[in-house]
């Protein structure tokens, strides 16, 4: 789509028309966060008298908001948490999914052409669909809510479906049978021939799910509210959620609080940042 | 694969994922069925069977249909507004333009960020930055937080959710656009098509793949809208911003009537079902190769 022929003053014209139009959208879409950086580090009387003179007219910024919402959301517990739960999910569904995905490609039978129906077809059931059951199964009759492996067990349950499927698309294509043969042949089980030779192999489609279930993971609010309870659980976007109903009036510490729990991934986005939109981009289109 | 170590291996690989699945979807979806048909209020042991008097308890939730009808309101607006965003802003993207993978790599950033966190955000810059530019400058429109407003609070919602929506689009319609083919493109305007005649005799037409995705990833997202309408208005002012899929959940674990509210839940996701199959078999169809 690139058009390189020269096309006189009008084109040039055409273009920083657009270009100006691009600039502005993104400063606007920017806005809110530049507002967060600048009202994090300003004290509640200057927030609301001006919370949008920049950070040079002000005197008395300080990093305090940073340090109280650092303790009152008790940040390091709920980073802690939120990385156990994503970081056990994630590899949970990966591994889990790439086996499942596997079998099903290998084993023309029955069980695994049904297994892939329902997988498929349960995609277009929504959470809001199946969280009230949910409760009531896991927190009635079975009475385990308020665990952290409960909720890593529900993250990797659900985001089975739509994992099993990409693995199953990409073994599909890429994995030609006769490595796994030639493995048969010296000697290999099975399981050596799927964890030596075949899952080395999916390395593409691994980074794209880790990337996809882990944010999905660390950023969900629904589930996790309704399985943790208890304020030591609590995952970053919960703590935000009960931090923010204490301290709303509060708005500098608020806006440092909001701020440290967007940091971590902001810094994971800036280092992998084409790692991320390639794995988005591939996930959506597949 | 040899058929005889096929229990083994079925026990190995298959099973552990397979149980997963089941234990958190299948099985819950099957026992909310159930539920509809029970009277359960969410503590005690007894559950009556009332078969299908909780599906004329959700006819006459007014409640519901008035948040249902507000999210199709909104689901058409974020629908539209999104997409048309997207795909303008991926067009003007990949025109060689500079700095590409700068904007979008820039406009993708709300997608990273839990719609807890964003709703946030913007309550801030709705209640208190807009409050202070009306101050300053005089503005009516900002005078009063938009959020104290029935119809302001709904539009708020709306721009929130496009904000945080499209830059996810564009990144799928960007990708569309770079896929177009030179040849065809080039060979169209050899023939003397430019401008409108183009995007909408060769590019339209090409794009309908992309459009297929993002039509049906926005409108399955904007009809379970929970996370920001919880944090960005929580369905004030009066609950005039409570949208479907935030009511089926005050249902259920407010009010404690879980039968009614996994009712309303089905409703929902048949609604919500029928509606993105119509839309993928209607775009489908216009889809060509080039």
């Amino acid at each position: 789509m690139t058009q390189k022929k020269v096309g006189g003053t009008k084109k040039k014209v055409h273009e920083m028309l657009s270009m100006a139009a691009l600039v502005l959208i993104f400063i606007a879409y920017m806005f809110p966060f530049v507002m967060v950086v600048i009202n994090s580090l300003k004290q509640k009387r200057d927030i609301i008298k001006s919370p949008f003179s920049w950070l040079f007219t002000i005197k008395g910024l300080s990093f305090d908001n940073f340090a109280k919402a650092f303790n009152q959301m008790e940040f390091l517990n709920a980073f802690k948490n939120s990385m156990i739960v994503t970081v056990s999910a994630t590899a949970l569904v990966t591994v889990l999914a790439a086996m499942l995905a596997y079998y099903i490609v290998r084993h023309k039978n029955w069980i695994s052409n049904l297994t892939f129906a329902l997988m498929v077809a349960s995609m277009i059931i929504p959470f809001q669909a199946i969280m009230i059951p949910l409760v009531s199964i896991y927190g009635g009759t079975l009475n385990i809510l308020n665990h952290r492996s409960t909720l890593i067990f529900m993250h990797t349950g659900f985001s089975m479906a739509m994992s099993v499927f990409m693995f199953h698309g990409f073994i599909n294509g890429n994995i030609p049978i006769a490595l796994e043969e030639a493995a048969y042949i010296d000697g290999c089980t099975h399981s050596q021939t799927f964890f030596k030779i075949v899952f080395p192999l999916l390395k593409p489609i691994i980074s794209t799910m880790v990337i996809l279930n882990a944010l999905a993971f660390w950023n969900d609010f629904l589930l996790p509210s309704l399985v943790l309870t208890d304020k030591k659980l609590l995952t970053l976007p919960l703590s935000t959620y009960s931090f923010y109903g204490t301290y709303s009036a509060d708005y500098g510490t608020i806006m440092a609080g909001l701020l440290l729990c967007v940091a971590p991934i902001l810094v994971l986005y800036v280092v992998l940042q084409k790692q991320i939109i390639n794995g988005v981009v591939t996930g959506a289109v597949k | 694969m040899k058929s005889q170590s096929n229990g083994k291996d079925f026990c190995m690989f298959a099973l552990p994922g397979l149980f997963c699945f089941l234990a958190v979807v299948i099985v819950p979806f099957l026992y909310g069925v159930y539920l509809t048909m029970t009277d359960w209020n969410g503590v005690s042991q007894v559950k009556n069977f009332v078969g299908f008097r909780n599906f004329a308890g959700v006819m006459k939730d007014g409640q519901f249909w008035r948040s249902l009808l507000l999210t199709f309101q909104y689901v058409v607006f974020v629908v539209v507004i999104v997409n048309v965003m997207a795909f303008g802003i991926a067009y003007l993207l990949t025109r060689g333009m500079k700095g590409q993978n700068f904007f979008r790599a820039g406009f993708f950033t709300p997608n990273l960020i839990g719609g807890i966190v964003l709703g946030y955000i913007w309550q801030f810059v709705f209640s208190r930055v807009f409050v202070s530019i009306g101050d300053s400058t005089g503005w009516g429109i900002f005078e009063a937080s938009w959020l104290s407003d029935p119809t302001k609070a709904f539009v708020a919602l709306v721009m929130v959710s496009v904000w945080q929506l499209s830059g996810y689009m564009i990144l799928i319609y960007v990708a569309g656009f770079m896929g177009l083919s030179e040849d065809v493109m080039e060979a169209a305007s050899i023939d003397g098509a430019s401008g409108w005649v183009m995007m909408k005799n060769i590019i339209m037409p090409l794009m309908m793949s992309s459009v297929t995705i993002c039509l049906f990833l926005t409108l399955s997202r904007a009809f379970m809208v929970y996370d920001v309408n919880l944090s960005l208005t929580a369905g004030a002012p009066y609950g005039t911003t409570e949208m479907a899929a935030m009511h089926v959940y005050e249902k259920a674990f407010t009010s404690r009537q879980f039968g009614v509210g996994q009712a309303e839940a089905l409703v929902l996701f048949i609604i919500t079902a029928c509606i993105s199959g119509i839309q993928v078999y209607l775009t489908k169809k216009r889809e060509v190769e080039a």
